[in-house]
């Protein structure tokens, strides 16, 4: 849930894949994901658990099933909180720049 | 119902309490601040909610109904786009699920019933990690983000 646990976990080409194949299909079982990546059932089942601790993953029991979806909202954390800000000062630079070469007309 | 649907499932952690939470969610003056909109209901089973757009406007942006309520913990309502009201098939299904973790509050937003690859479904995965993110900014530091930020070309 902090952020050493979301880089850690986005730091592995596998959850990266993980990850992906929950962006095109939202929703999978354990089993869809394996059959997508070509591996047992208990590695795959190692590395959902690093990305649900790291809150990347939420998953949902609908009867038997388990259901993993892909969770944005740290990603978005992460966004805000540094290319949010870039693109703040930027634009910011942009106005200063702005009135320096139009002068200060008021 | 028609066609394929999809359903996205949005956890965030929040330093607060789940009262705090449900009242953001469900009290029209709160969400204004960090949602941009305002969620109007009684909240009573059965009754209608509004999402209206808070500034001078006041536009009507989605409407639904509201299924279940059991403050602090649990909010069900349908989701649908004003223009779309009348239309059953048009409503998907969002519910709110707040529970104590630890000293913070886990959030749980489940958007179930959603049209496979409509504009709903769509605007929704944009909009959802923003509005979650406001949400927590403003419950832990009082200022939430601003909602309709859009990137700025180069």
């Amino acid at each position: 849930m902090d952020d050493d646990s979301v880089f850690r976990a986005l730091g592995d080409p596998t959850r990266r894949k993980l990850l992906d194949l929950l962006c095109e299909t939202n929703g999978q079982t354990l089993g869809e994901l394996c059959a997508n990546l070509d591996m047992a059932r208990q590695s795959a089942t190692q590395h959902l658990g690093i990305l649900e601790d790291a809150n990347l993953v939420s998953t949902v029991r609908r009867g038997r099933e388990k259901l993993h979806f892909i969770n944005p909202v740290p990603l978005h954390e992460v966004y805000e909180r540094w290319v949010r800000k870039f693109e703040r000062q930027r634009l910011s630079l942009l106005h200063d720049l702005k009135r320096e070469l139009e002068g200060d007309r008021s | 119902m028609t066609g394929e649907t999809t359903s996205f499932v949005y956890v965030t952690y929040i330093a607060s309490t789940p009262e705090k939470v449900f009242e953001a969610i469900t009290k029209p003056e709160l969400a204004a601040r960090y949602w941009g909109h305002e969620n109007v209901s009684d909240w009573k089973p059965g009754s209608k909610w509004q999402h209206i757009r808070a500034n001078n406007d006041r536009t009507v942006e989605l409407v639904g109904n509201v299924v279940e309520t059991a403050p602090p913990n649990r909010l069900v309502i349908t989701w649908a786009s004003a223009s779309q009201a009348d239309d059953p098939a048009a409503h998907s299904r969002v519910t709110f699920d707040i529970a104590e973790y630890e000293d913070m509050v886990r959030l749980t937003v489940s958007h179930d019933e959603l049209i496979a690859g409509s504009g709903m479904a769509n605007g929704i995965a944009k909009g959802w990690p923003v509005v979650l993110s406001s949400l927590k900014s403003f419950l832990e530091t009082g200022r939430g983000l601003d909602v309709f930020a859009e990137p700025k070309a180069a």
